[in-house]
């Protein structure tokens, strides 16, 4: 056994391909129909739930619309649409807890004070008085559960924060998790890979939560990376990881519930890939 | 020596920078259990410097972490721990590599009480040793005090004296905004004396207030870090010849105590700048653009001069570093060029 890994020897020289396994498989619940394939993996939310996480979808859709043309309006200076991605944001967001952190990205709109709250979510009545837009670029707002943490690009170097939260509030507080949220095209950024290596280490209960869209604003993830994809990253760092179909609210709002639960309950990270489609161009910024 | 941090000692004594330093951690660890220590070898190795040495045997792994080699990891670890509540140290084991983590020290530490309107604080002190150091070349002895000092939303000092090392560590931990704090790694095997009042546990020293070391009347001296020592003894050379030299240590870089730069002018009516970095957008081209705009410019009866490193990455050769830092002989020769004499 060789101190830095615990493994068999072998006798002949072989390569290990990139693609050990075919692809991690994407976990679903439901079939492109809608239907329910395994009742086991059914979450059984009440209908009541259910009907609010419809909602909130196509309150996002409705708000996108909006808020994307006052931009092409002039009426105001930037807006991101989630067209497409709805089911991630909607479905991760409720499987969270009040009191969870939760370092966004850009596209987690679902995080804001403009959207009705989850029952999971803290109601309106919070104490502490958050400013709603902070002399930053709009959408870079705070989030009101988590006040102290808005929203940030994807050069903004997230992820060794994230860690380093879920580690302060480990020594304080066994029943918190953190979950950061960033896209496939911020993964290839130095500090996710500084932020995976911590998040082990340190044993933190952080999920991670990796929108792949398939492109970043024009880079396409076929130039983005040749691995499979964010999950088949994780268990290189020693992180439980899952691959879903992010367009599937149910198997989403599994993944990132256990996922959540059993990183506060062992102390160590997750790693959750939700594979979706980017519809519209990132950003008005950047013309498709 | 063996492994044990310094216990107070009784009455004044001689006391090296580096046991200050470890003073100063031990008392705020002691103090706050909120305060933790983490960077490269600090733990287990007593600190790359020896600056953490016994302190991860007296608080243990939760208080003091030794990390992977990766600053941008470990910076921004902390910075978010400090988000979340938590007073972290950082030790970087020299500034040279916290360019690695630069991001994180600006864009997440620096920059977040002002993007968030004041709702994040983030309590943490950057520190290590900053600038020339002796024979590790130029990868390894840039000084960042003009870099750092650049940025506002962060607090910059470098300490000189054993006392300044103690007390500004103690007032940076204890300081809700990011705190840069340059040391010297050849001033750490340096004894100072030690009043019994700075080593005593409460012993803090402001931060963004200079102090004069030495009264003059004819020049001002103005510095930072060990430069400090050096025109203390330009200012011992030169009052062989007559010429008495004020010389001021500034202690903190950001927030620059110009006030004290300002009254010591207007009394000498000279102006000599020392520092270890590079001449170009440096401490000293700050503090003369600051005089030029204030009272004080109307005092000066000559130009206000700079002495610097030699705006060259730091050679290995012995012979061509030695002449790339300010010494002794370039500090009095400053002097007399600018009283003309």
């Amino acid at each position: 056994q060789f101190p830095g890994a615990s493994a068999e020897f072998a006798e002949r020289l072989e390569f290990i391909q990139p693609q050990v396994l075919a692809g991690i498989p994407v976990y679903r619940v439901m079939d492109r129909q809608g239907q329910v394939i395994r009742e086991s993996e059914d979450p059984q939310l009440p209908k009541e739930q259910v009907l609010k996480l419809y909602r909130t979808m196509t309150l996002l859709n409705t708000m996108d619309r909006i808020l994307y043309e006052s931009q092409r309006q002039g009426r105001i200076s930037f807006y991101m649409t989630n067209y497409g991605e709805e089911g991630t944001h909607v479905g991760s967001a409720a499987a969270l807890d009040d009191a969870d952190l939760v370092f966004g990205q850009y596209r987690e709109a679902v995080f804001s004070p403009q959207i009705p709250h989850f029952p999971s979510f803290p109601s309106h009545s919070s104490q502490r008085k958050i400013p709603r837009f902070f002399p930053q670029t709009p959408l870079y707002f705070p989030t009101e559960n988590f006040p102290d943490f808005s929203q940030n690009p994807p050069f903004f170097p997230r992820f060794p924060p994230a860690v380093g939260a879920a580690y302060a509030i480990k020594r304080a507080d066994a029943s918190r998790a953190v979950v950061c949220y960033f896209g496939e095209g911020a993964a290839s950024e130095g500090d996710a890979h500084a932020g995976f290596n911590f998040a082990a280490t340190l044993e933190c209960p952080i999920v991670f939560f990796c929108r792949n869209n398939g492109y970043a604003i024009s880079t396409p993830t076929s130039e983005q990376y040749r691995g499979d994809g964010i999950a088949a990253r994780g268990p290189g760092y020693g992180l439980l990881s899952i691959r879903v179909d992010g367009n599937d609210v149910f198997a989403v709002y599994n993944a990132t519930r256990e996922a959540r639960r059993r990183a506060v309950a062992e102390n160590q990270p997750f790693l959750i890939e939700a594979m979706t489609y980017r519809f519209a161009q990132k950003s008005p910024f950047f013309p498709p | 020596r063996s492994g044990s941090p310094l216990s107070p000692p009784a009455a004044v004594s001689q006391v090296t920078v580096r046991d200050a330093l470890n003073q100063a951690l031990d008392e705020e660890l002691e103090r706050d259990e909120r305060v933790f220590l983490l960077g490269e070898e600090v733990a287990q190795y007593d600190g790359a410097y020896k600056i953490s040495r016994g302190l991860w045997k007296k608080y243990g792994d939760k208080r003091v972490i030794d990390t992977p080699i990766s600053e941008m990891g470990f910076a921004g670890i902390a910075v978010g721990a400090a988000m979340a509540g938590l007073r972290p140290v950082c030790e970087f084991m020299t500034f040279n590599f916290s360019m690695q983590a630069i991001d994180q020290v600006i864009n997440s530490a620096a920059k977040s009480c002002y993007m968030s309107a004041g709702s994040i604080s983030v309590p943490i002190v950057f520190r290590g040793p900053n600038g020339a150091s002796a024979g590790v070349a130029a990868q390894h002895s840039q000084c960042f005090a003009a870099w750092y000092g650049h940025c506002p939303g962060l607090k910059v000092v470098s300490p000189w004296s054993s006392e300044d090392a103690k007390g500004l560590l103690k007032a940076s931990i204890r300081d809700d905004n990011p705190v840069v704090m340059l040391e010297s790694e050849l001033l750490y095997g340096v004894p100072f004396e030690m009043s019994e009042q700075a080593q005593s546990k409460e012993f803090v020293i402001p931060i963004g207030k200079a102090k004069i070391e030495k009264q003059g009347t004819h020049v001002t001296l103005v510095a930072h870090s060990r430069p400090v020592g050096h025109c203390l003894e330009a200012a011992a050379v030169l009052s062989k010849e007559g010429v008495e030299c004020e010389v001021i240590n500034l202690r903190t870089i950001r927030p620059m105590d110009i006030e004290t730069v300002e009254a010591s002018v207007v009394k000498t009516n000279h102006l000599v700048t020392v520092e270890g970095g590079w001449p170009q957008f440096g401490v000293g081209a700050e503090i003369c653009a600051r005089i030029m705009e204030g009272p004080a410019f109307n005092y000066l009866d000559a130009p206000a001069v700079r002495v610097t490193g030699a705006d060259v990455p730091m050679p290995y050769a012995k012979i061509l570093e030695d002449n790339s830092i300010p010494q002794v002989k370039d500090i009095v020769f400053a002097v007399k060029k600018t009283l003309n004499i």
